[in-house]
């Protein structure tokens, strides 16, 4: 949850083909802990993960977005229009 | 001119920039992260609402001191921010920013890469909701978030308290500060801690605060697991007394204190040595940070001493740096500022024995554990590849068998506790079953970031 709020530029995002909204500055992994549970999939098993050191170390926070690249969720920013994937097969399916 | 190159923006980093640049140098300093300050001077941006002076608590003159030197020497040195250096190899340092691959070569580096949380597996620590205790503290400064709305507090760290109070003090509902530090080992250390009473005093009055606003805080407790279909639902404790409690949360902050960044020094050519206080392995520095011919180590990098050590090493080790190109130093700000350090180092040698890393938990782990998150490895299927025949002993050849260790952040949150799996399990001292190796790149960068890498 947010502590305090975010003045800036209201963005738009698909996550997981629905509409959530952002505040310019946001990283990838905030707005989708504001939004969700879960930020990944583990590709051995498929255990729900949601990032663990929050600082760009543990690598357990790694997105799909809709152009197939894969980022660190905890150090990119949100950007207006981004599509992001949770799940690598929904991603697939969706391509 | 001599490319002089210091890697990391935190007080380390910046302190040492301040003494090159006070030489007359302009090096570059490369910081991985958008903005400078490191993880615990980290500086929210501007759109947040966030009050940083009350966050930041005692330390808030010191931070906006960091802040206002950074400020003033912007234009006088080469700054990149955003950059990962992923590679060191023969005095090049191999980068990575916005998706660009680079080079930068240097002739001589400081390397203030700081640290990250020292974890120690437990059943349901991979739960969404679980995160570290220093990520809880970065997400709030640098996100203005907090990692959800009934926290737990878990694990044995000077950080444990002060994280719950800036929780506390940002709105979080806080379950409890679950504090799994032996009484014993407290009052053993208490000796050590003397040797900064300050400090000692601010870890004291943070815990009166929590006990104030009438925050459950639990003893001597030990962490059976965290529980949850998808995410966090509560953890589960044996408290001092040994009664069983399990407290319903939707969040776990949870750390053993602070281990180092050292990959890039092993890559640069730094030795290591086994430190039985902090049962790691640490690089070897000299009193100033030398830790190789051209290369030079400061701030929690090169030894957890907190911030204030930090920034003292940070300029002691631009100092050495300008004493070795044959400039003369003045002797006695660095005699002062080795003091310094020394003194610094040394209470967090009290701290590390007094929040002592739980071996006990990590023989008492069950065979299901997950050891390894990033390949999802369990305790049992390591103790099971030692006790094969011919098993390995040793936790490069484990490593290599189990993939524990073998994941995308290259062991950082399995790997001291991997140490102790094999040590236990092989019952043999735990210096004698070795040290994971270091690989470029040090963290995952995109196949064509290594394609362009020259040969």
């Amino acid at each position: 949850m947010r502590a305090v709020r975010r003045h800036g530029a209201l963005l738009r995002l698909t996550v997981d083909g629905n509409t959530v909204e952002a505040v310019e500055g946001d990283s990838l992994l905030a707005v989708l802990l504001l939004n969700g549970k879960a930020v990944r999939h583990l590709e051995f098993g498929g255990a729900p993960r949601a990032g663990f050191c929050l600082m760009g170390a543990c690598q357990d926070c790694w997105v799909l977005l809709g152009n197939g690249e894969r980022v660190r969720a905890c150090t990119t920013l949100a950007a207006n229009g981004m599509v992001i994937w949770t799940d690598r097969h929904e991603a697939k399916a969706n391509a | 001119m001599r490319n002089v190159v210091i890697v990391g923006g935190g007080p380390a980093g910046i302190r040492a920039a301040s003494v090159l640049v006070e030489a007359g140098l302009k090096p570059i300093l490369v910081n991985e992260t958008r903005q400078v300050g490191g993880q615990g001077y980290r500086a929210p941006a501007k759109s947040l609402a966030l009050d940083i002076k009350s966050l930041m608590g005692s330390e808030a003159g010191k931070y906006q001191r960091l802040h206002s030197l950074f400020a003033a020497l912007q234009d006088r040195i080469d700054y990149r921010p955003g950059t990962l250096v992923w590679g060191i190899h023969e005095k090049v340092l191999h980068t990575l920013s916005d998706g660009i691959a680079g080079t930068i070569p240097y002739d001589a580096l400081i390397l203030a890469t700081g640290a990250t949380d020292r974890t120690m597996p437990l059943p349901g620590w991979t739960l969404p909701g679980v995160f570290t205790l220093g990520g809880a503290q970065v997400i709030l400064k640098d996100q203005g978030c907090l990692i959800g709305n009934r926290i737990v507090f878990l694990g044995s760290s000077p950080l444990l308290f002060l994280a719950a109070l800036q929780y506390h003090k940002s709105g979080a509902s806080i379950a409890a500060v679950v504090d799994t530090t032996p009484l014993s080992a407290k009052r053993a250390a208490l000796r050590d801690l003397a040797a900064s009473p300050r400090t000692l005093a601010r870890g004291l009055m943070y815990r009166a605060a929590l006990h104030m606003a009438g925050i459950p805080i639990i003893d001597g407790a030990t962490p059976r697991g965290i529980h949850g279909e998808d995410h966090v639902e509560g953890v589960r404790v044996t408290d001092g007394r040994g009664r069983e409690r399990l407290i319903p949360c939707d969040a776990v902050a949870y750390g053993y204190g602070l281990k180092p960044e050292t990959q890039l020094a092993e890559l640069a050519g730094a030795r290591f040595r086994f430190d039985d206080i902090f049962r790691l392995w640490l690089p070897e520095v000299d009193t100033d940070g030398r830790a190789g011919a051209e290369l030079y180590l400061a701030g929690d990098g090169a030894a957890i001493g907190g911030a204030d050590a930090a920034e003292a090493s940070g300029a002691l080790a631009a100092h050495a740096l300008l004493e070795d190109m044959g400039r003369p130093q003045p002797q006695p700000e660095l005699a002062r500022l080795r003091q310094e350090v020394e003194r610094l180092r040394k209470f967090q040698r009290g701290l590390a024995k007094a929040f002592a890393w739980p071996v006990a938990q990590a023989a008492a782990l069950s065979d299901e554990t997950i050891a390894c998150r990033c390949e999802a490895v369990t305790v049992g299927e390591i103790r099971a590849a030692i006790r094969a025949p011919l098993g390995p002993r040793e936790v490069n050849r484990v490593k290599a068998i189990t993939r524990c260790g073998m994941g995308r952040c290259q062991g950082r949150f399995c790997g001291p506790a991997l140490q102790e799996i094999v040590s236990g399990t092989c019952n043999v001292p735990i210096e004698e079953v070795g040290r994971l190796r270091m690989q470029a790149p040090v963290k995952p960068i995109p196949l064509h970031a290594a394609a362009e890498m020259e040969p």
